[in-house]
């Protein structure tokens, strides 16, 4: 479909081209509408929905404990950390206070789930740029990460091992000298990936300059996450506003006064380092034993073996396992970082098991929201990187 | 916890309160977060607000949402989640409407981010929002009928309502 506008230049004949839904660098379902004026973006509309499947109508359908599995299943790149926010939302909603080394290993997984996540972007996006070998060293990392995950929990991705009060199981012994093994090998493997890529021309040429927003357009587009930070605005939920314990650990949130995609990339290169200090200040700082579950008879299921000896632990998991347990009336909105931004959850109690309103805030589907801020007026090989280095997750997006 | 993180928000509560005496109909505290109840009329004015104010620097729209409490009367809560970056401050906005006249102010000239969540929320439980610059469906298709995270919309949705299935088989022969 061709129109004719008038251009700076004078009148000139637009083209109107369909990107999506099934394009390769969307790195999943995202249609976007883009009128061209031969190579350069005058406008783009994103077009999502095609991943919607009613999660939050769905989480109104069930207990509080059941819809865990639900969070999983929205940011497939960050299940523990949306385990993680719900079980925090409902956590603050019922008032209970987790014992530290469930925080602890809450911290560890999470962070282990960042790099992960991270990895994941590195490898999808150099592909889009036209780097392949990268991608396979970050899936050989990614895959050690998956390994250790279905060590603790018996899955690799799905694993709702963040439960509401603490972890689901105690974690099987030998799993801190997988985790120590990685900490030992990672850093050289993030060096290798800088030394592929940092310098690389092609990358540089793909990414520097690209993309630019400012820290308060990106503000004003409530945008959040390392495409923030990248523009200068040093806003990690973890430092602002601790959780589990964030408060107690040491680590710098790295940024960057570039704003464009190249500043990105370094910025999540940075987060894998700091990732690491965090995980390694995690390791030392959990006890080898010690309760991983808060004590709320009638809230968190007992333990195995006192359901077998006492009647009240008996009629406590049946109950819980039936009908669920009833929160207070009231609301709680909890923010963490995810590696995309600042994921939250709003959950509405009426005092019911069931959550009246389960709302997820999620940074991909609002980060995405500024792309056409970021690629108007630039050539369409640039909306590629762009859509790259927000880093979406379109689960996530459509919920 | 509660006593730390409830001193800030009060002095946000005064602010506004000296801002306009009849700018809040009612402040609820609960496990530590601060939502200030705001009539419809002044949603946009306390935004704005909130926003420009030195004392307040709320310059993150974090989330929206509503909560549908059918069969209760007025049915609909919208909730705005404000962040003061600079203060490091939360706050919660709500604005409560009715069934018959779901209609409020957009946000979209205070904070662009609103544009997609207000969609979203216009998309999900049918609220309109005045002076939204572009106020479509979002998530579901643009023939979708209802608005299904309305508590009146069934979870298994109306699959089985025969105007929705002749749709797709009209133009057969």
């Amino acid at each position: 479909m061709t129109t004719t506008v008038e251009t700076a230049t004078g009148p000139a004949k637009t083209m109107v081209l369909n990107m999506g839904p099934q394009h390769p660098s969307t790195h999943g379902v995202l249609r976007i509408v883009l009128e061209l004026d031969g190579e350069t973006v005058i406008k783009a509309v994103p077009d999502l929905g095609y991943l919607h499947t009613g999660i939050e109508k769905s989480c109104e359908d069930k207990t509080y404990s059941q819809a865990i599995t639900l969070t999983d299943r929205m940011d497939y790149l960050n299940p523990l950390g949306n385990n993680l926010v719900y079980c925090l939302a409902v956590e603050k909603l019922l008032g209970l206070e987790v014992p530290k080394r469930a925080q602890y290993i809450r911290v560890l997984l999470v962070e282990l789930q960042r790099i992960s996540s991270h990895l994941v972007w590195l490898g999808t996006h150099a592909i889009d740029m036209g780097a392949m070998s990268v991608f396979l060293y970050c899936f050989r990392e990614r895959e050690e990460i998956l390994k250790i995950f279905e060590f603790v929990s018996g899955q690799r991705m799905m694993t709702s091992y963040i439960r509401i009060g603490g972890l689901a199981l105690e974690p099987p012994t030998g799993w801190i000298d997988r985790v120590e093994k990685f900490l030992k090998m990672m850093p050289g493997r993030i060096d290798d990936y800088e030394s592929l890529l940092t310098g690389n021309r092609i990358w540089l040429g793909r990414l520097k300059g690209v993309g630019v927003i400012s820290a308060e357009d990106a503000v004003a587009y409530s945008v959040t996450g390392p495409t923030l930070r990248a523009a200068g605005l040093a806003y990690d939920n973890r430092k602002v506003f601790p959780y589990s314990s964030y408060d107690e650990f040491e680590f710098d949130v790295p940024t960057s006064n570039d704003s464009d995609c190249f500043a990105r990339y370094m910025v999540r290169v940075a987060e894998m380092r700091e990732s690491l200090k965090i995980i390694r200040q995690a390791i030392d700082k959990t006890p080898a034993e010690g309760p991983i579950r808060s004590e709320a008879p009638g809230i968190i299921p007992p333990a195995r073996e006192k359901m077998k000896t006492e009647m009240e632990a008996l009629i406590y998991h049946f109950k819980i396992f039936t009908e669920g347990f009833s929160p207070p009336a009231g609301e709680a909105f909890v923010t963490v970082e995810s590696p995309r931004g600042e994921l939250g959850c709003f959950i509405a109690s009426d005092g019911s098991p069931k959550p009246l309103r389960c709302h997820f805030r999620s940074p991909s589907y609002i980060n995405l929201q500024a792309l056409p801020k970021l690629v108007e007026g630039q050539l369409i090989s640039d909306v590629i990187a762009c859509i790259g280095t927000i880093d979406i997750v379109l689960g996530e997006v459509d919920r | 916890m509660t006593e730390s993180g409830s001193q800030p928000t009060n002095v946000v509560v005064a602010g506004l309160r000296a801002w306009s005496t009849n700018a809040i109909e009612e402040v609820i505290e609960f496990r530590g977060e601060t939502t200030v109840v705001v009539a419809r009329k002044n949603l946009r004015g306390v935004a704005e607000h909130c926003r420009d104010d030195r004392a307040l620097q709320f310059n993150l729209l974090s989330d929206a949402t509503c909560v549908d409490r059918f069969p209760l009367e007025p049915r609909y809560e919208l909730n705005y989640h404000l962040v003061s970056i600079p203060l490091r401050q939360k706050i919660r906005i709500r604005v409560r409407l009715s069934t018959h006249d779901p209609v409020v102010d957009s946000l979209v000239p205070v904070w662009l981010g609103a544009g997609w969540l207000e969609r979203e929320i216009f998309d999900l439980f049918g609220i309109q929002f005045t002076g939204h610059p572009d106020l479509r469906r979002i998530l579901l298709p643009d023939d979708w009928e209802g608005h299904p995270l309305r508590k009146d919309f069934p979870v298994e949705g109306y699959r089985d309502i025969p105007a929705i299935a002749t749709r797709y088989t009209r133009n057969r022969p």
